[in-house]
């Protein structure tokens, strides 16, 4: 589904991401760590087209992304706050973002209905502007509206932070289903080694730019990953 | 806004040398009684200036309530930064200069001394009345109101508000202790904007963020103009919803009072046939060009969602062009009034609107895809010291809007006639429309080759 080649970064500071090679295959739920600044969310921007990259080029389903644009429509992710429109209430966010996407308003109402108990009463019929929603629930808000017009592709930064302990283990469950029953490639950061195995089929693990683990998830990976990280 | 900053400095500086003389030569009064007859309004005008522009200090104050500082300090510094800051220094650059005349024009030193005391003690006033007004709507628009209803008594010769008000100011200079009431005023103002602040200076009282209570609305109407409604619909609720976006609406009523200037024949400079054409553009135009030269940046805060959903550049485009239209269309309409003064000045707002969607429309929109300033929507503060809205490059790209709709005014009235010069002057605007697909393009393009450079410079301020 995506494929990375050559890809680097850099600033006039430096090198910040540098990936030979990287295959997603399509479904696969890929998780991605690292310590701040590694290149987590420099990666995703790359995937997104929102930076471009020094060399090399990121594939999604054989469409170059800083080329033709044909991947937006499979494509979706929520990354920070700037991915929300703050004056708007969040059905109207998700109305928006729902015509953007070729959706009607009773497309979205039936998706957000399945995630009635993800907004646990907090979202909906609020009466405020997501500007003065709390982050966790604006996170909320992003996520499920990355949900919206069936992407193929769906990129979701630190999604896991902010999130109250039953949001999260909500969220891991809607992950987990969107990878392993839709065929959805789902590609999440965290700092929440935990979660993220949890979560991935696939976990690498990025320091400085570079890939220096690249692990199928198994029994044991929890354990390397906390060695790796605890410096051993 | 440094450039804003000299700017003002400059023109007050000249100002105040220079009153004197222009009054005594050119009204033929006498310059002290007819400075002490405006201060009222100079007094009011201040203030409104800084309801709109003084940035509060009460944003920055959060993170020292964490620190070992006692409240005391905290509001002191707080209120003693608004002390400092520039809109009170910038008086100084008018009054200094305006009292060294005054003395080299042999009135006493003492009691020019004395009555710059007393200004010193009103501005201070000001100051201080603007910490605990700011940010309350009410209160603001009764002072615009006053303003509006007092300058028209005015004209009109009912009631001369400053009749009253000059003998009050005149004291300070004719009994000079009397300066000290002023100062001693601004004194207790300073209290109460201590006790005031004190009091609300916790988390859940002054410094809350009020939260505006949202309706959803979908505007089903809007779903006439097909895929576009989507745009529409959103850039609908980008200006009701914010305070940046409300200023630009507000200016751009303004801008329709604008033309008053040259048509009442009040400004002797603005009395050549073609100066009908520059009002015309700008009595239709206000919003046009304040809201128009910040398309894309009205949608900076959330760019990188723009950019990675599949919007459809053009409708996007179209839906700002939309808005500029309808609001240059509704302006022209309100400003029927100007048949009063007969029917070339209402001719001047048509043509003059009938340009603006033609041609200038392109022209703003073109030029705003290159400024790259993110917009804060959540303040009205900076929307006119904001360094990108008044700098060189938005100024260039406004004289081609402006002058050369008055150039084909001149050739066609000096030729044939007015009505030839209207004529020409709508035609240029009906030939605009035939490029409107070819400069959506255009603009289109643009966004997209800038588009990393634009991501990367709205992120600067999110």
């Amino acid at each position: 589904m995506i494929t990375v080649s050559n890809l680097s970064k850099s600033y006039n500071a430096g090198p910040v991401l540098n990936i030979e090679n990287l295959d997603i295959p399509k479904g696969q739920s890929f998780g991605l760590v690292g310590n701040n600044g590694a290149g987590k969310t420099t990666f995703f921007s790359l995937l997104l087209d929102l930076i471009q990259p020094t060399t090399g080029f990121i594939k999604s389903k054989d469409i170059q992304v800083n080329e033709s644009e044909d991947w937006k429509p499979f494509t979706s992710a929520y990354i920070d706050e700037t991915f929300l429109i703050g004056y708007l209430t969040p059905e109207e966010y998700f109305y928006f973002i729902g015509e953007l996407r070729g959706q009607n308003k009773a497309d979205v109402d039936a998706l957000l209905k399945q995630f009635e108990d993800f907004f646990h009463g907090e979202i909906l019929n609020q009466k405020k502007y997501l500007r003065d929603l709390s982050k966790g629930n604006q996170k909320k808000v992003g996520i499920i509206a990355a949900l919206i017009g069936n992407p193929e592709v769906i990129i979701l930064d630190e999604p896991f932070a902010n999130l109250d302990p039953t949001t999260q283990i909500r969220l891991k469950q809607i992950i987990k289903n969107l990878a392993g029953q839709q065929g959805v490639t789902v590609l999440v950061s965290s700092h929440d080694l935990m979660h993220v195995t949890e979560v991935s089929d696939r976990i690498v693990v990025l320091e400085k730019g570079e890939v220096i683990k690249d692990l199928a998830t198994s029994a044991a990976t929890l354990k390397e990953l906390e060695a790796h990280f605890a410096g051993e | 806004m440094i450039f804003g900053a000299l700017w003002m400095i400059a023109s007050f500086s000249i100002l105040g040398f220079g009153v004197y003389f222009m009054i005594e030569d050119v009204l033929k009064m006498e310059p002290f009684q007819v400075v002490n007859q405006v201060l009222i309004y100079y007094m009011v005008f201040d203030l409104v200036f800084r309801y709109f522009l003084q940035k509060m200090p009460v944003m920055n104050i959060k993170p020292l309530m964490y620190l070992p500082i006692k409240r005391k300090e905290i509001v002191n510094f707080a209120i003693g930064k608004t002390m400092i800051s520039f809109f009170n220094v910038l008086h100084a650059f008018f009054f200094i200069p305006f009292s060294i005349v005054l003395i080299m024009k042999g009135f006493p030193v003492l009691q020019v001394l004395a009555w710059n005391l007393a200004i010193l003690g009103w501005i201070y006033c000001n100051n201080f009345l603007n910490i605990f007004v700011n940010n309350k709507d009410v209160v603001f628009f009764a002072v615009i109101g006053f303003i509006v209803v007092m300058i028209g008594l005015q004209y009109y010769g009912i009631f001369d508000i400053t009749q009253f008000t000059y003998p009050i100011f005149n004291s300070f200079y004719a009994v000079p202790y009397l300066a000290f009431i002023p100062v001693v005023l601004a004194g207790v103002f300073y209290k109460i904007a201590f006790t005031y602040f004190k009091k609300n200076l916790y988390l859940d009282a002054g410094l809350s963020v009020k939260h505006d209570i949202a309706e959803t609305q979908d505007y089903t109407w809007l779903n006439r103009f097909g895929s576009m409604s989507t745009f529409l619909k959103n850039d609908i609720k980008l200006l009701r919803r914010n305070k940046r976006s409300k200023t630009t609406l507000l200016m751009s009523v303004l801008f329709i009072f604008y033309g008053l200037l040259f048509f009442t024949g009040s400004v002797e400079a603005y009395d050549g046939p073609f100066w009908r054409i520059f009002a015309g553009i700008f009595i239709s135009g206000g919003f046009l060009f304040t809201f128009g030269q910040f398309v894309p940046s009205w949608d900076s805060a959330y760019y990188p969602l723009m950019m990675s959903q599949n919007i459809r550049y053009k409708e996007y485009i179209a839906s700002k062009w939309y808005l500029m239209v309808i609001a240059t269309i509704i302006s022209t309409i309100i400003s029927v009034f100007y048949l009063y003064w007969g029917w070339q000045a209402y001719a001047a707002v048509v043509v003059g609107a009938i340009y603006n969607i033609g041609v200038n429309s392109h022209l703003v929109l073109w030029g705003g895809a290159y400024i790259k300033t993110p917009i804060d929507l959540t303040t009205s503060k900076k929307a006119f010291g904001d360094k990108q809205a008044f700098n060189a490059k938005t100024l260039l790209l406004t004289i081609p809007k402006l002058l050369l709709p008055m150039v084909i005014y001149a050739v066609g009235h000096f030729t044939l006639g007015e009505v030839f010069g209207f004529a020409l002057v709508a035609i240029a605007g009906l030939t605009g429309f035939l490029f409107k697909n070819k400069v959506f393009d255009i603009i289109e393009k643009v966004y997209k080759s800038e588009k990393y450079k634009t991501l990367a410079a709205y992120k600067q301020n999110n």
